[in-house]
């Protein structure tokens, strides 16, 4: 019974991600992409944690909190170089 | 059924909602008609929907090997505060290089602060 559900919730985010796939490869603009890729890594997050209940170990569990951070990083890069052109800007008074 | 198997129940029964929680967020992603609309979808109920996983998985390592799993209460905590702030960075983000808003938008009042010339 529980084996089942666990199977069932991965299967649910796995069709999740595959939808967040084609609004990344279809979306209009940047932005869109920057989202979907957003909603991809936190939905990854809670793979894994099905995935360690699954297998019955909790050797898994640092990966959740730096697929988050590495998540969170590069969500916000991509709205610095979308909304000014460079990431890490240069002094202003000389 | 007795108690452990379930309290093992009750923990996969909020993956479970976790996860529907996520095929709902994204069907919002792909059925919404702008950017801003869809990150209204994206950013909320995925960062529930991990919620609801995390908070599962953490419950169910404390029923059944009764061990209080730090990493997971900081990830939880973590995803908890940079989600929504993710999702408001990369909309000014948008808003500022100048994403066209929906056909059916009735009023947009930040285009006379940002925007006045146009």
């Amino acid at each position: 019974m529980i084996k089942i559900m666990l199977l069932t919730a991965l299967s649910l985010f796995g069709v999740a991600i595959a939808i967040a796939l084609y609004r990344i490869i279809k979306g209009p603009s940047i932005p869109d992409r920057v989202i979907a890729l957003d909603m991809i890594g936190v939905n990854l997050i809670a793979v894994i944690a099905v995935i360690s209940i699954a297998l019955k170990t909790k050797a898994f569990l640092e990966v959740i909190l730096v697929i988050g951070i590495l998540s969170f990083i590069s969500t916000i890069a991509f709205s610095k170089f979308i909304e000014r052109g460079v990431i890490i800007e240069r002094k202003r008074n000389e | 059924m007795n108690v452990s198997e379930m309290s093992e129940f009750i923990t996969v029964l909020l993956i479970l909602i976790g996860s529907i929680i996520s095929v709902i967020s994204a069907i919002g992603i792909i059925r919404f008609p702008d950017v801003y609309t869809r990150s209204h979808a994206a950013t909320k109920s995925s960062t529930l929907a991990v919620l609801l996983t995390l908070i599962g998985a953490f419950l169910y390592f404390l029923f059944t090997e009764s061990l209080v799993n730090i990493r997971l209460i900081l990830g939880i905590v973590f995803v908890f505060i940079t989600s929504p702030v993710a999702g408001h960075l990369i909309i000014r983000a948008a808003y500022r290089s100048r994403v066209k808003l929906a056909d059916s938008t009735i009023e947009d009042e930040l285009k006379d602060v940002l925007h006045p010339k146009e």
